[in-house]
């Protein structure tokens, strides 16, 4: 069957199977940003934006995003330049292999909540894994990016 | 030091961070034939025949591969250097399989879907066996788990004895501890258990293969262990070493998962068999039922002490469920005692027995900590035990009887590989620092008193708190057995390509390894070029495993670099005309005494192109000489839910002697990621296994890992320490910070509602139940 979606700003009409789910489709696209950690929508590395909000690729059928916009980590390059300064400072990349579905869960935190408390922020990205880092340097990351935000938004 | 002990970014860190394509199924090439494993759904059985015509009718179906079809060569998967201290009890392929997930049969087709189609309509008759599944009973069972008769293990000294189901069976003692035991005025006895743990690393095991241009087996692979891949390959496919390349490029964590070979066996045979290229990629249903876990362990433990603290005996007996395949049985349980009764040099005598079975359940593995954890678990649990027998604050108890700077145990004499009678001194051990700091950030007295004051108004809200704590050691390497080399080159227009086997699974080592040589040399990290690692171009490195890399393979690079820097002189007194000792090469510049210089730059561009026509390289091999253990003490705070039992973890405080920090951010976030994969393993983490040896959790819907909602307050502490067999002054981190966290977490369990878990982890069931007996 054939979707039609439009891919990080790109019009793609995609030849795909009714039953291959968006992850595969977009790392067949050449998004190898998407990462694949489990079978059951646990981990969170498949993170990315259709339509704006956070979605896990690994759960979606391809044929569900016709006719919509998807946003890979390779779509945000520019915008996560800061999440990626904050991250990287305090070595919570680590292996890396979380890290595209953790900064597409903060640029949704960002989105759709205002000054998240600590609280918050663990509960909206509580699907993101990370095994490498115990989670503390990559909080204090988020806190910064976000408060920086602030800023940039004032100036 | 200008480069080490400096927090600079990861190297790698922007393409991780961007989602480069760097991992392994990200470079598989696009028509690679996709492979799946038939696993086994009995826990014993004998496959009695195998019908794979409605698999063959699968469209895209290209290959069937049953036991028959393969040559019976028995191997192990244990990444450990020549000769594996592991048995060859395990076949590519068997017509027994032994556990649920074992392989039974191999799929091979053009795509995804059909592998998986064909494995589903695979028909398998078995005729099943009894399992044997409680290690208690394993030792003598009248079922072998391993009744074939070409199995064996390429050592003598490690008691295997495959007609007893045994894996292993070894021991030491120091001292007459029958006699220790009965001069001790207070002695305790318990039994302890630690529950199987999966590494559950994000990125799966998964491997690629292809034939490349000369014909030869190229095989990229997610692994902690390219050297070993490569050796075991070669045995288990029957083909020359020479004949395969194993390349790993960047890793999405390994946690001891990978330094078994696993997902490799596959790509290799089927690239072998056809030429084309293949891939395989782990479900993670496959993960955690085709490959290993921490093994399960059980400890007797018999402590003797004087009523004033002196511990005079500790009597250490583990039984270890190795599960159907003995790899890193004995390694693993051999740790448990020998990284583990080593903190109490004070005692008059000790003793350690350790017992690995065969078992039909999962198979052991390696896994952070790899035995240490589970033996502090026990021992440490019971030295809390002791405290409260003899009214001792358990800090006080330890500062007693811990070991200290510059003190010995005969111990270090027995586990050293090569080691004379000479005594080995800890000169760099900072547990005494690592104890009296944490002390002083936990509060450990003041939180007691005001846990204390808060009793009753928390008791009101359905809550206790209680307070715990542990200390660690671990390994750095394995003296005499795991060894390191790397190779460094000049470029010309004078940068530096190093070359080193160390696997880089996300921990930073290629970091701190251009570090070392940045140090070394005396030029900036940026003139570093780092590769790593491949078998046909890297050094020799036995892998990243038994916390080896920064120590081993740091000393190799600073032994590289040295030879580099005589190089540089040696050949800059020819281009400078003066002779080598009026020569010094720093900051970049080659200078002669009288006032010549020329930069590196210049100097690599003339020697390669205009004069002397050299290509200066240096390669540098290291193999750790003694133990340089790394220490820790861990606190916590948790509160228990006196309705429900549910443990929440406070704060946890871990102070860590590392030796120098290469790079103390990278050492910090090892830190809290060990403390926070310990506070799964105290808590929640099993592999769960039903009566009849099915896994229960199979997938992470089952198998809980600590996610940023169960994390607590983590403050860590890198005391400054300095080991002067380790590069620029380093130890390890990366194991030791797993192994007080389990410890001191039940201790405070206890301190709050007065329940002892011996046996992780500290559900809330466990914990309710403690409550309700202690009711009465």
């Amino acid at each position: 069957m054939k979707i039609n979606v439009k891919i990080n700003g790109k019009e793609k009409a995609l030849e795909i199977a009714p039953d291959d789910y968006l992850s595969e489709v977009l790392r067949r696209e050449g998004h190898l940003g998407v990462k694949k950690g489990c079978d059951t929508g646990s981990c969170g590395v498949c993170t990315i934006h259709v339509d704006d909000t956070a979605v896990l690729s690994c759960g979606m059928l391809a044929a569900k995003a016709d006719g919509k916009t998807v946003t890979t980590i390779e779509g945000v390059q520019e915008k996560a330049e800061r999440i990626r300064y904050e991250l990287g400072k305090r070595g919570v990349d680590q292996c890396g292999y979380c890290a595209p579905g953790t900064i597409m869960s903060i640029l949704y935190l960002e989105k759709v909540v205002k000054d998240p408390t600590e609280e918050e922020i663990n509960r909206y990205m509580k699907g993101n894994y990370c095994r490498c880092s115990g989670y503390v340097g990559q909080l204090e990351a988020v806190k910064s990016y976000l408060e920086g935000q602030k800023h940039e938004v004032c100036e | 030091m200008k480069y080490v002990n400096d927090s600079i970014k990861k190297i790698d860190s922007e393409a991780l961070l961007k989602g480069k394509g760097v991992y392994t199924d990200d470079l598989a090439p696009r028509d690679a034939l996709w492979i799946k494993v038939v696993r086994s759904p009995h826990a014993s059985a004998k496959i009695s025949n195998i019908d794979d015509r409605l698999t063959r009718k699968v469209p895209g179906v290209e290959m069937v591969l049953t036991y028959k079809d393969l040559q019976r060569i028995p191997f192990t998967r244990a990444g450990q250097c020549y000769p594996e201290l592991s048995p060859y009890d395990k076949f590519i392929l068997d017509e027994y399989v032994r556990h649920v997930g074992d392989d039974v049969a191999i799929i091979v087709a053009e795509n995804q879907k059909s592998a998986e189609m064909g494995a589903k309509r695979l028909k398998v008759s078995y005729e099943i066996l009894d399992p044997v599944l409680d290690y208690r009973k394993a030792e003598g069972h009248a079922t072998l788990v391993h009744p074939e008769e070409d199995n064996f293990i390429p050592v003598d000294f490690v008691g295997y004895d495959r007609k007893k189901n045994l894996a292993c069976d070894i021991g030491f003692e120091v001292g007459e501890i029958k006699e220790a035991l009965k001069e001790s005025e207070v002695v305790i006895q318990k039994t302890y258990e630690s529950q199987a743990q999966a590494q559950a690393m994000m990125e799966t095991q998964r491997a690629y293969s292809y034939e490349d241009e000369y014909g030869r087996l190229v095989v990229v692979s997610s692994t902690q262990i390219p050297f070993h891949v490569r050796r075991t390959l070669a045995r288990a496919l029957d083909m020359p070493m020479s004949k395969i390349r194993v390349i790993k490029p960047r890793i999405g964590g390994g946690f001891g998962s990978k330094q078994s070979i696993h997902a490799e066996f596959y790509p290799a045979l089927i690239t072998k068999l056809t030429g084309k290229p293949s891939k395989i990629v782990y479900s993670r249903k496959d993960v955690f039922t085709g490959t290993t876990s921490r093994h399960k362990m059980q400890f007797d433990i018999t402590l003797g002490a004087t009523k004033e603290g002196k511990i005079l005996g500790i009597e250490m007996n583990a039984l270890s469920d190795t599960g159907a395949y003995g790899e890193h049985a004995n390694t693993t349980v051999g740790a448990a005692g020998k990284k583990v009764l080593t903190l109490y040099n004070k005692v008059k005598a000790c003793s350690f027995k350790g017992k690995a079975v065969y078992t039909n359940n999962l198979p052991g593995g390696a896994l952070r900590g790899f035995g240490v954890t589970q033996g502090t678990f026990a021992l440490e649990s019971a030295v809390n035990e002791l405290a409260e027998v003899l009214k001792i604050d358990p800090v006080k108890l330890r500062e007693m009887n811990m070991i200290n700077k510059g003190e010995t145990t005969p111990i270090y004499n027995i586990i050293t590989k090569g080691a004379g009678p000479e005594p080995i001194y800890m000169d760099s051990c900072e547990l005494e620092a690592c104890v009296e700091k944490g002390k002083e950030l936990f509060g450990w007295e003041n939180r007691k008193n005001q846990i204390e004051k808060e009793k009753s108004s928390l008791r009101k809200k359905g809550k206790a708190r209680g307070t715990g704590m542990a200390i660690a050691q671990q390994g750095s390497g394995l003296p005499n057995i795991d060894m390191a080399g790397a190779t460094i080159k000049l470029n010309d227009d004078g940068f530096f390509t190093l070359l080193v086997g160390a696997t880089d699974i996300g921990t930073g080592s290629d970091t701190i390894l251009s570090q070392i040589a940045a140090e070394t040399l005396d030029v900036s990290t940026d003139k570093i070029n780092i590769h790593a690692s491949d078998t046909d171009v890297s050094p020799f490195d036995s892998g990243a495993y038994a916390s080896s890399t920064t120590y081993t393979s740091g000393n190799a690079v600073i032994e590289a670099c040295k030879k580099m820097n005589a190089l540089i002189k040696e050949y800059g007194s020819k281009v400078l005309e003066e002779k080598i000792e009026d020569i010094s090469f720093q900051r970049g510049n080659i200078q002669s005494t009288s006032g010549k210089e020329i930069s590196l730059e210049e100097f690599s561009n003339k020697i390669t192109y205009s004069m002397l026509h050299q290509q200066l390289t240096a390669t540098g091999s290291f193999v750790p000489k003694k133990a340089a253990p790394p220490y820790m003490a861990g606190f916590a705070e948790v509160e228990v839910d006196l309705d429900t039992g549910k443990v929440e973890v406070l704060d946890f405080v871990g102070v860590v002697d590392c030796g120098t920090a290469i790079n103390p951010v990278l050492a910090q976030v090892q830190t809290e990621g060990g403390i926070v994969q310990g506070l799964g393993m105290a808590l929640f983490e099993e592999v769960k296994v039903s009566s009849t040896g099915k896994l229960k959790s199979n997938s992470f819907m089952e198998y809980k890992i600590p996610t940023r909602k169960d994390i607590c307050r983590i403050q860590v502490k890198l005391i400054e320490g300095h080991d002067e067999t380790g590069p620029y002054g380093a130890k390890s981190i990366g194991e030791v910070v797993i192994n007080t966290v389990p410890p001191a977490i039940v201790e405070a369990i206890y301190q709050a509602v007065g329940v002892r878990i011996r046996t992780l982890p500290a559900t809330p069931e466990k914990v309710w139940h403690g409550m309700d007996a202690n009711k009465g």
